[in-house]
């Protein structure tokens, strides 16, 4: 069997796995064919807008949308109260997150507001220009109250408690530790110490959140369009809340205009859309605009990590310790919770090194701004930044090179099965493989002497690496086992069509990765048909089997080895009718190409389309007990270790302007190891995707606030994505380190380029800025930023001590006290001046 | 409540009359009054390109234009350019590349690189960064879109030198 996936196999014919097979779904995306929820029109549909508060913390005192409902076109105001009576509130904790919490939510809140931007009250009306016009006309009355905006006084006795019925704004706290880690910086040869933060950012979407909910009152059901990642999910989700049973609950998932994680969770503002809904009995349209999309999608990445590593004289790391801070918004959000990210956090910092003693503590607290959840690569680029920083910083302190001292401390290749000192089971990776293979991409020798000529010219030129692990593929510990309906397993049907064709159905979902051309390469290899045979249905809780959708690089590992499995038993079922029909063993039959052939021959003995003629229409002609089930349906669920893991290490050569601080990206490397590669051409684009997502919160991404908590980047013009101009062409290599627990081996691509992109980033910048003598660990790295790590102006913020890297033994903490947060509440980023000035050319 | 205006337009080779509310945006008129869905709204500040359509021969951003100023216009929209075959190269090379994930930015993307192609036949990979700047993709990271527009300025070069 396992031929199937061999990749000496790649040129037996019809064997697709591992070929760079473009994408079936892409030339109607190409000619502006696709279909997203915004695409979707009904009969009957109305248009919801909301009501927003203004104030990051207040009390509802009145709403009044007398004035609204006068407006031409207008149908309905809804409040919190109108929508509570149909929908039931949800709390966002999961079980094995020992004493998480957090409040109760509704769709539109009852009493409070809880962050610039929530959803208080809608209206509902012919169109949405009408619906928008009408919200000038709901009178809303605020007491305003003060605010828990700064996460590192969250815990201050002196600032608000935003939920008294929980007693503080501690939502959740884990110390992860193993070894003896006091004892082993005691007797450290060099300490190094760094206080690293990741800016809060989002995953814009360019498609923003959208949702068609309508009601069918004379059936009873509830068909919801919905740009999501994981209909059934929602299906639960709806069924639950609204009190619906499950079976009358469908969730139809078109086109997805981009998700990366942010089209996951439940947002209140779609549950009032789904309840509204039900209320009036017709389609109800919401599309998020840009604004709506900055103060409600979910954002990521806000966290404060104290960091210090222990080396000995030969180099070798002996301990890591962090103290992570992050601080997630008003309520954990649902159903996956807030916690993750920094539980991530504590399970990843040191993920890839050999050492023995660990500590690491995350801190989740609450505050008035816009609620947090996973973003792509969760957890993983803030992790990887604090270890690959230290990391860097040893080597310093050691004076040895960056790339010699990950080369004495990686986990070796031939060292696995083995568990990490946070507890993370390694089933196998590649990181010294995975290292040489990007030392034969990057000339590196070619690099340090390019650096110093250029140096001696006023111009400074920095490399950084940054290797890391990335998790992938969850089993029910990630979710289930902490109460959440989130399914860890995925299942696929295949059928074989009466003229041969293959349809197959998927729990997986498809939101421009390429589910779909991997499931159909997948599929068409594992039956034996022709590529374009192969239909594959995705997005739709009616039709294909229950999963989990597309989330944490889960379609290949998890919906691509469904689909392998559903395949082959088709393939079985099939050559057990054609062995019936021409009197043979099915041992001794094959199919391929469509073609059921004589194994050892080759030779064609009968066409697919024939076989299944026969069967779905002469039935008759069959021995009257033979099986014909020409369609089967597999599920998969990983058994043997709680998450996969994909590694990989990623270097940056950039430029640092000294006198303007911009950074110019000048090339990225790549390597990755997801296990068996199923589509070069998919991979390679998923890992520069990636990438370019952790280089965008590196250096221009920040959801900026004020000290009253309102979010001051409301716009793309506000907040910076990176363009094209600015962005570096992106070298990807490979290793291939398949996972045993499939057939198929695949682990994930999805998130690997996002977990290690801020790391070599930041290592790059401060490789530049040595002669300096000046670092710089607060992302986004804007201009001001480097700039004031220079002294070149004044810091608005607190910020590292230049040239303190390394202390002896006993001192570490004398310098910790030089580490102070760079205050969230900057007035203005400057990093629109990188876009302005940053260009290369 | 706001005073409408009559309108007589080219769109995809088609004559169109609507009348039109003041405030319309170009985009909003071709998806919700003439059903025309590839286009796509992204930010609604000029920013992101997704609503990139041609009025008169050039992109302009659909957002930033409003509808009543049309009036003998000629608008061209993804639609059109793929019923007429016009861009069908970079269309194939978007999909053979892979240079297209969601696709939500491609319409806009490809009528962007269109644009360049025929305003320079022969652009650097720096001159494809710089002039697709305007035109947001979250998904790709570029550099396939980069390879993709490169590969279509050499084949249309080599056929022209054939």
């Amino acid at each position: 069997m396992n031929q199937v996936i061999d990749p000496r196999s790649v040129d037996r014919p019809n064997s697709y796995i591992g070929k760079s097979v473009p994408r079936p779904n892409a030339k109607k995306l190409v000619e502006g064919r696709g279909q997203y929820v915004d695409d979707i029109v009904l009969p009957r549909m109305v248009h919801a807008a909301f009501v927003r508060s203004p104030h990051a913390h207040a009390k509802i005192l009145r709403i009044d949308g007398a004035d609204a409902l006068e407006v031409p076109g207008v149908l309905r105001v809804f409040t919190g109260a109108d929508l509570a009576a149909h929908c039931e509130p949800w709390v966002a904790t999961l079980a094995h997150l020992k004493g998480m919490k957090s409040a109760p939510q509704l769709p539109l809140p009852l009493a409070r507001a809880t962050w610039a931007g929530e959803a208080v009250a809608a209206v509902v009306a012919e169109s949405r220009g009408v619906a928008e016009d009408a919200l000038a006309g709901v009178w809303v009355d605020y007491e305003p109250l003060p605010a828990a905006v700064d996460m590192e006084t969250a815990l201050a006795s002196s600032t608000p408690v935003i939920h008294p019925e929980l007693g503080d704004n501690l939502c959740f706290q884990r110390v992860n530790e193993s070894g003896k880690i006091d004892d082993a910086f005691r007797s450290a040869h060099k300490v190094v110490e760094a206080t690293f933060h990741s800016g809060r950012h989002t995953g814009v979407t360019l498609e923003p959140r959208s949702i068609l909910a309508d009601y069918n009152r004379a059936s009873a059901k509830l068909t919801v369009y919905h740009s999501t990642q994981a209909p059934h999910m929602m299906q639960g989700v709806f069924a639950k809340h609204m009190r619906l049973p499950e079976g009358d609950v469908r969730v139809i998932c078109t086109d997805v205009g981009g998700s990366y994680g942010i089209k996951v969770h439940v947002y209140p503002d779609e549950v009032a859309v789904a309840a509204i809904a039900r209320i009036m009995g017709r389609p109800v349209k919401f599309i998020a605009d840009r604004l709506e999309s900055f103060s409600t999608d979910i954002h990521a990445r806000d966290h404060r990590i104290k960091g210090r590593m222990a080396v000995d004289a030969e180099g070798r790391i002996t301990a890591i310790d962090i103290d992570d801070l992050t601080g997630i918004g008003p309520y954990s959000v649902y159903p996956r919770t807030s916690a993750v990210e920094g539980n991530q956090v504590v399970n990843l910092v040191g993920g890839p090194y050999d050492f023995a003693n660990f500590r690491a503590k995350t801190t989740v607290v609450l505050q008035n701004k816009t609620p947090t959840c996973q973003y792509r690569a969760v957890g993983h680029p803030i992790a990887t930044a604090v270890t690959e920083g230290l990391v860097d910083l040893a080597a310093e302190a050691l004076g040895l090179d960056p790339v010699e001292l990950r080369r004495r401390n990686l986990m070796r290749d031939d060292t696995y099965p083995r568990t990490s000192p946070a507890g993370m089971k390694f089933e196998g990776l590649s990181h010294i493989k995975s290292l040489d293979t990007l030392l034969g991409m990057i000339d590196y020798q070619g690099l340090r002497a390019e650096q110093e000529r250029l140096r001696a010219k006023g111009i400074h030129r920095g490399i950084g690496f940054a290797s890391f692990i990335e998790l992938t593929n969850p089993s029910p510990f990630m979710y289930g086992i902490g109460g959440a309906r989130i399914s860890a397993q995925d299942g696929c049907t295949v059928r074989i069509d009466p003229d041969g064709s293959v349809m197959a159905a998927t729990g997986v979902t498809e939101q421009g990765q390429g589910t779909e051309a991997i499931i159909r390469q997948i599929v068409a290899e594992a039956v034996g048909v022709p590529i374009g045979e192969v239909r594959v249905l995705t997005g739709d809780t009616l039709t294909t089997p229950y999963g989990g959708g597309t989330w944490a690089c889960r379609g290949a590992g998890i919906g691509g080895e469904s689909a392998l499995q559903a395949g082959l038993a088709v393939k079985e079922a099939t050559l057990r009718v054609a062995g019936a029909m021409l009197q043979a063993s099915p041992d001794a039959l094959d199919l391929v190409n469509g073609e059921i052939i004589e194994r050892k021959s080759g030779q064609s003995r009968m066409p697919l389309a024939e076989l299944a003629r026969i069967v779905y229409f002469r039935g008759d002609t069959l021995p009257p007990d033979l099986p014909r089930e020409l369609m089967q349906t597999r599920h998969f669920i990983t058994k043997a270790y709680p998450f996969a893991f994909t590694n990989g290490v990623q270097a940056c050569w950039l430029e640092v302007d000294v006198d303007t601080g911009v950074v110019t990206l000048l090339k990225h490397w790549c390597v990755e190891d997801c296990g068996r590669i199923i589509n070069p051409l998919l991979v390679d684009e998923q890992v520069r995707g990636g990438i370019v997502q952790g280089l965008g919160g590196a250096l221009y991404e920040h959801c900026v606030y004020s000290p009253e908590g309102q979010l001051l980047v409301g716009s793309l013009a506000d907040y910076l994505v990176p363009m094209a101009a600015e962005m570096p062409d992106i070298e990807v290599g490979h290793v291939e380190t398949p996972t045993k627990e499939s057939l198929l081996g695949a682990k994930g691509a999805g998130e690997a380029g996002t977990a290690g992109a801020p790391a070599a980033v930041m290592n790059a910048i401060n490789d530049a800025l040595r002669p300096f003598g000046a670092k710089v660990f607060a992302q986004p790295f804007t201009p001001e930023r480097i700039l004031s790590a220079l002294g070149k102006v004044p810091s608005r913020w607190p910020v590292e001590a230049p040239a303190r890297s390394a202390t002896e033994p006993g001192s570490a903490s004398a310098s910790a006290s030089a580490a102070t947060a760079p205050a969230s509440e900057e007035p203005r980023d400057l990093g629109f001046l990188a876009r302005l000035f940053g260009r290369k050319g | 409540m706001s005073s409408d205006i009559d309108i007589s337009l080219t769109v995809n080779g088609e004559r169109v009359s609507r009348r039109v509310e003041a405030r319309r945006h170009l985009i909003d008129f071709l998806r919700l009054d003439l059903g025309l869905m590839g286009s796509h709204t992204g930010c609604e500040h000029g920013v992101c390109g997704a609503c990139t359509v041609r009025v008169d021969g050039n992109i302009v951003r659909g957002c930033l234009v409003l509808a009543a100023a049309l009036d003998g216009a000629t608008v061209e929209t993804i639609e059109g350019v793929s019923d007429t075959g016009e861009i069908r190269d970079l269309q194939e090379a978007f999909v053979a590349r892979n240079a297209c994930q969601c696709g939500y930015c491609t319409p806009g993307m490809l009528l962007t690189a269109a644009a360049l192609l025929k305003s320079n036949a022969q652009p650097t990979r720096e001159e494809i960064r710089e002039y697709l700047s305007g035109n947001y993709c979250r998904c790709t990271g570029y550099h396939a879109i980069v390879d993709a527009v490169e590969t279509v300025a050499r084949q249309r070069s080599g056929k022209a030198g054939a």
